[in-house]
């Protein structure tokens, strides 16, 4: 049994690993998941394995017999944690689609010139904070009218054309 | 006054949660906030007095007894940490509201930053290896959100790669706890510096590197450090500047943590740690000089500073111990600052570009002293702060007769100075460039919103103050590393500890 669990783990592992090093930002991001149940498993191998954790009075054996539920408790916590943190590089990676439509990991601003790039937007927000609300207060007026209108869109495209309200999402995360 | 111990992480907490119920209100949010950091920093400061004078205090929520429960401790390092950790976090928090842009365009700022400092008190405070694991966890998840404030293409990109780097030190840290649980049976720090020294001696050695992995990632040790200088410079400057000030100290407090009070310097490869120290700094300090970008300079000298306090923890004595906490509160106030002041350069001059600023001398003098101070005190030069942890680092290798490491020290040292001068001559020197840089026609001795300049400034006399009384922080920074390297004292206070129900 425990050496399915290792195996296991390992398999996980080994299949994460090799998707976080994908150039696809949605690989990297199901490697991830598959290496954080990897550690769980292996969370789970390190506690003692036994009957379920109930005592029964009446057995004196049952007291050493069950299994060690702390590494459960830990590896539950964890899984909390990365389903948070998984969820919110889902949303990272809509944003970064919505973007730049595209699901690529660029190579970022390590040089010069991207981060004269990077600049460019960022001066933008900074010199000029109001007008920057400004701009924003615009775009989300932007983005609700183009919400309406592909709202609309759907509703007259539903008749033939079913899956025609699939591109419409959540609003981009501000 | 143990019961103080919990009050630095509860009161965050509590705060952010009406901070969220408040989010109508921008007023009302600032209140919380403020009150609530005020209030830590004056908790901070009473354990900080207690611990002080009474020694290691421990507390156990949930009331369990010690190995089972959940061990809260304070020590004079985590005590002095917090203090440092604490007014930082004010400071900062009173500069965002000042500055217009995050904080002002985002309601859940308040709220996210409040749990960024629960995080680093719980990592600080916390006497449990998986609360450990919590509470950086807590710390990075509030960070993540911050460092993408605004979501811009290019914050979402060096976000994305800060995630991603992040959650798979987090993974590799769960596997370590998973390692750790499988061969002592506990995760409570005291419990297991009493029972990883009857570990077999290659156990004990694959453990603490593999923390010291984990960690180093969090602390940006190269080769684990190339994520930093590309994601802390596209955040807000008063997050830069926090994150610049806690989190990778929080890394480096961890490593400290964890080799002093579970491993003998006979488990670890200090050779090792010494070499990973020299390259550290030189590549950060060399990574430094190469960057045309006042953030991005002083994103990559954290990485050489780091390297300093690394030094002192591959020396593992008394002295590079006091050493590495003198370099640690130093570096936390110090680096906040510069970063502080690099948002009123960007602020006045409307870029950190070096080639489009330019004149500031001229055009604000206030700004070039408060530059001035917190650099020359970065690079070690004497009545400020960056002096006496410098000496002693320096000093401690030298009775350790490391005369090579001494020698990388005094160079970066130097190349630290000559970093800091670039952003120096360009920003302030040179002839202001035209077209893209405010106009010289606003007051000059003006050198932004009050309530940036102020937190600013209190930070740079800060660090001149920790060159003055010198004497008394170094006395305390050594007592505390005496505590460290008597874990006795920390495992006595744990399992003598009352309880809280």
């Amino acid at each position: 049994m425990s050496i399915v669990l290792a195996a296991t783990a390992a398999a996980l592992f080994g299949v994460g690993t090799y998707l976080v090093l994908q150039r696809k930002l949605s690989r990297v991001i199901i490697g991830l998941g598959l290496l954080t149940h990897g550690a769980n498993v292996l969370m789970i191998t390190a506690g003692r394995r036994g009957d379920a954790p109930l005592i029964d009075p009446d057995d004196p054996r049952s007291a050493s017999q069950f299994a060690d539920p702390l590494p459960q408790a830990l590896a539950l916590t964890a899984i909390v944690i990365s389903f948070g943190v998984t969820a919110l590089l889902l949303a990272l990676a809509y944003r970064s689609w919505l973007l730049s439509s595209d699901d690529e990991i660029h190579d970022i601003a390590s040089s010069d010139e991207g981060a004269a790039a990077a600049e460019a937007i960022h001066l933008e927000t900074t010199q000029a904070a109001h007008a920057a609300v400004a701009a924003e207060i615009a775009a989300a007026a932007l983005d609700k009218a183009a919400e309406l209108a592909e709202a609309a869109d759907a509703g007259a495209d539903a008749d033939d054309d079913g899956g025609g309200g699939a591109h419409e999402g959540p609003e981009a995360p501000r | 006054m143990t019961r103080l111990l919990p009050l630095p992480i509860l009161l965050p907490l509590i705060a952010a949660a009406l901070s969220i119920l408040t989010g109508r209100s921008r007023r009302v949010q600032r209140i919380i906030a403020l009150t609530t950091l005020t209030a830590n920093v004056a908790a901070s400061v009473a354990i900080l007095v207690a611990v002080d004078t009474e020694g290691t205090k421990a507390i156990q929520a949930g009331g369990w007894p010690a190995p089972i429960g959940i061990s809260l401790v304070a020590d004079r390092l985590s005590a002095l940490l917090l203090v440092v950790a604490t007014s930082m976090l004010l400071a900062v928090l009173v500069y965002a509201i000042g500055q217009p842009g995050a904080e002002r365009n985002h309601v859940g700022f308040q709220s996210v930053y409040l749990l960024l400092a629960a995080g680093v008190s719980a990592a600080f405070l916390t006497g449990d290896l998986f609360n450990l694991f919590v509470a950086i966890e807590m710390m990075l998840t509030a960070s993540y959100v911050l460092i993408t404030l605004g979501g811009r293409l290019d914050q979402v990109r060096a976000g994305m790669t800060y995630v991603v780097i992040s959650l798979l030190a987090s993974t590799l840290f769960m596997a370590t706890l998973a390692y750790v649980y499988a061969a002592t049976g506990t995760m409570n720090m005291a419990d297991l510096s009493q029972k990883v020294p009857e570990l077999p001696v290659g156990t004990r050695t694959a453990l603490a590197v593999m923390m010291l992995v984990v960690f180093g990632i969090k602390a940006a040790l190269v080769p684990l450090h190339f994520w930093l200088p590309d994601a802390y410079p596209t955040a807000p400057s008063p997050v830069t500047a926090i994150f610049a000030g806690l989190l990778t100290k929080v890394g480096i407090y961890a490593i400290v943590r964890t080799q002093t009070l579970l491993f003998d310097p006979g488990d670890l490869p200090l050779g090792l740690l010494l070499v990973v120290a020299a390259v550290t700094m030189v590549v950060g300090v060399v990574g430094a000089i190469a960057q045309h970008d006042v953030r991005r300079i002083l994103s990559f000298s954290i990485v050489g500073q780091i390297g300093y306090m690394i030094v002192g923890v591959g020396l593992f004595d008394l002295a590079g111990m006091t050493a590495v906490i003198l370099s640690l509160v130093h570096h936390i106030v110090v680096k906040t600052a510069l970063f502080l002041t690099g948002g009123l350069i960007e602020h006045h001059g409307g870029s950190t570009r070096l080639e489009r600023l330019g004149g500031m001398m001229r055009t604000a003098p206030v700004i070039a002293v408060l530059f001035l101070v917190p650099a020359l005190a970065l690079s070690g030069v004497p009545p400020l702060s960056g002096f006496p942890a410098k000496f002693t680092m320096m000093a401690a290798s030298v009775t350790r007769d490391e005369w090579w490491i001494l020698a990388v020290m005094i160079v970066v040292s130097v190349l630290t100075l000559i970093s800091m001068m670039k952003i120096w001559v360009n920003v302030f020197w040179a002839p202001a460039t035209e077209g893209d840089g405010v106009p010289p026609s606003r007051d000059k001795w003006s050198a932004g919103p009050a309530l940036m300049v102020v937190p600013t400034a209190l930070l740079v006399t800060a660090t001149i103050m920790i060159g003055v009384f010198a004497g008394p922080i170094s006395g305390m920074a050594e007592r505390a590393a005496a505590d460290l390297l008597d874990t006795n004292s920390y495992v006595d206070a744990v399992v003598n500890s009352e309880g809280v129900g």
